[in-house]
């Protein structure tokens, strides 16, 4: 069991157990005394392992194939993308999960995804997810643990993976997970909890047997041409309301999502101006993220009056970030570089972007303030917000000369 | 430990919106402290007042319109509590008297959240969550039966799964029930940790 201080910390820099979030000292305080009484190993504000619990579990090789891992967060199914069984939970059933080892469930039904085909370059896990959500709705996946599978999740790297199964809670999924592969181990091998030498070898070959049979059959299938897959960017306040880049508002969109996000039936979403950009979240924080934002960010500066944060996921992705130079792109370029945390994934009293102000983010959800009072959140790949904030309008990362 | 939960009859306030998430039902900003009371006043907080943070009540929000004023019972669309797993969107509406919301589906963790604090998730088709908006007149919801009812005599039949349904009606409380397989617990993972050491904390992990 561990215990982790990600959404209610502080990430501007410098931080200690002060927060902008009301009452997140005493939170801090108290899951610090809670932890130490419990014997359970926290890792605390200032922890150089410190991170979002969905970035670091795997960083540190806590995430097995085959495990069973809860957290009463609800993009525990990121960890999916390692083989195991991870899905998020309420306080109550935390509760259940610590004082018997165990919890009560019902058996979920069994849904695949196989992307077929190659992904086309610029085009990512985010977008992925959001083809999937845009075209079978937020709750297609109700009661699913769902399989994503298929030539183009296995061409993907395991933070790719993440990001994928980071939005099956989006999709209304108990979970979602990818079978293990030499990636994963790979990945896995020498993590400071991950099993070592004999143990090692033993979960490796039980690792490898985690795989549907052939000719397995599941509750419900869907299959999508990966090779069709076009940047992503949501228009409206659930995830499903996603478009392509270069689409439109639908012209039978309802009037509540429209009057939210000020938007015209049939109006283009690719120059639609925006006032922030935020790089962040469980979903798009880890290193390769980063890397890929600042490969289109360097040399060049956010439009005027942009306001520009990048939240790496975790400590470890900061250092790592910060060891390649990729701070420097990014403060070059106009954005804020910050300590790690949820950050504005969430407003809960603290930071925000500014009241009813429109923002493109590498975040997951869209919903009506949910980073802040009325502000309008368009949810899309930390490519696709990089892009954006140069242009100071939403724009296609494909385009960016 | 939930108040049991058997009949209950209320005028449904219809939402019938999809995809009600809890950050509407609660806002994080309205979580202010690490326990589970204080929170029905935040309820809806964005749709409920007239200001974010204030608490002067929108006279056009359902909740807040006489008819509806002491209802105990919610009807929704599709997906209703998708996103953050926050119990806190089932404490506040179970603080503000909420002991059962009808809806066309809901997200897996808000269902189980709700079960764990006696109140009733009851799925039905969209078409009869609208009749029963239409009628606009109390229900009586029948958990041992498993029915909703309209005085003019309509019934409709919901699903629930046999754990969650004796849950509410005896108010059971979970860890309590699992305790009672303790020894088939212990059990299993004994056997577990033979066959698969390297899952376990402890030596080397």
């Amino acid at each position: 069991m561990f215990a982790v201080a990600d959404h209610i910390v502080d990430t501007r820099p410098g931080r200690g157990d002060q927060t902008l979030m009301p009452g997140g000292q005493v939170f801090i305080t108290e899951l610090r005394s809670a932890a130490k009484a419990a014997g359970v190993t926290l890792f605390d504000v200032t922890d150089p392992d410190q991170g979002i619990v969905h970035v670091i579990s795997p960083e540190l090789g806590i995430v097995l194939p085959g495990c069973t891992l809860i957290a009463p967060d609800s993009h525990t199914c990121t960890q999916g993308a390692f083989g195991a069984l991870a899905w998020g939970i309420g306080s109550s059933e935390a509760e259940h999960a610590m004082a018997t080892g165990t919890l009560r469930l019902d058996k979920p039904k069994s849904m695949r995804v196989t992307f077929d085909g190659a992904l086309p370059s610029g085009v990512t896990p985010k977008d992925m997810i959001l083809t999937l959500i845009a075209a079978h709705g937020a709750a297609g996946g109700k009661g699913h643990a769902v399989e994503f599978a298929g030539e183009a999740v296995e061409a993907l790297s395991m933070e790719g993976r993440m990001t994928l199964c980071n939005m099956a809670t989006e999709f209304s999924a108990m979970s979602g997970f990818i079978a293990p592969d030499d990636k994963t181990f790979a990945w896995l091998e020498g993590r400071r909890y991950a099993p070592k030498g004999e143990d090692w070898d033993a979960a490796l070959a039980h690792w490898r047997t985690l795989r549907s049979d052939p000719g397995a059959t599941f509750d419900a299938e869907i299959a999508i041409d990966a090779s069709a897959i076009r940047p992503m960017v949501s228009w409206g306040t659930s995830p499903e309301a996603s478009v392509g880049i270069g689409g439109h508002v639908p012209e039978d969109a309802e009037a509540r999502p429209l009057a939210y996000m000020a938007l015209e039936p049939g109006q283009p979403l690719k120059g639609l101006a925006i006032d922030a950009a935020f790089i962040g979240s469980c979903t798009n924080s880890r290193l390769s993220d980063l890397r890929r934002a600042s490969a289109l960010l360097e040399g060049k500066r956010i439009a005027e009056g942009v306001k520009a944060i990048c939240v790496p996921g975790s400590s470890h992705v900061k250092r790592e970030a910060e060891a390649e130079g990729i701070d420097r792109i990014f403060t070059e370029a106009g954005f804020e570089w910050r300590e790690s945390g949820c950050s504005m994934c969430f407003y809960a009293g603290g930071e925000t972007f500014g009241e009813g102000v429109r923002v493109i983010s590498s975040t997951n959800r869209n919903f009506e303030s949910r980073q802040g009072p009325n502000v309008k959140t368009h949810i899309a790949s930390p490519e696709t917000v990089a892009a954006s904030a140069l242009a100071g309008a939403i724009a296609d990362p494909r385009e960016v000369r | 430990m939930a108040e049991p939960l058997t009949t209950l009859t209320s005028r449904p306030a219809p939402m019938l919106r999809n995809n009600i998430d809890t950050d509407q039902i609660i806002p994080s900003r309205e979580m202010k402290s690490t326990g589970k009371t204080g929170l029905a006043d935040g309820l809806f907080a964005g749709q409920r007042y007239t200001e974010i943070g204030g608490r002067k009540p929108r006279p056009d929000f359902v909740l807040n319109r006489p008819d509806y004023a002491d209802t105990q019972i919610l009807l929704s669309g599709k997906n209703f509590g998708c996103g953050s797993s926050r119990e806190h969107a089932v404490w506040a509406l179970a603080e503000y008297g909420i002991r059962a919301i009808i809806a066309e589906s809901f997200a897996p963790i808000f269902a189980g959240n709700c079960v764990r604090n006696g109140v009733l998730p009851a799925t039905l088709a969209r078409a009869d969550v609208e009749a029963i908006a239409e009628a606009d007149a109390a229900v009586t919801i029948d958990l041992p039966a498993q029915t909703i009812a309209l005085p003019d005599g309509r019934c409709w039949t919901f699903e629930i799964g046999g754990e969650a349904k004796a849950m509410l009606l005896e108010g059971l409380d979970a860890i309590d029930l699992t305790l009672k397989n303790s020894d088939d617990i212990a059990r299993w993972q004994k056997a577990d940790r033979q066959a698969r050491p390297w899952i376990y904390l402890g030596d080397g992990r």
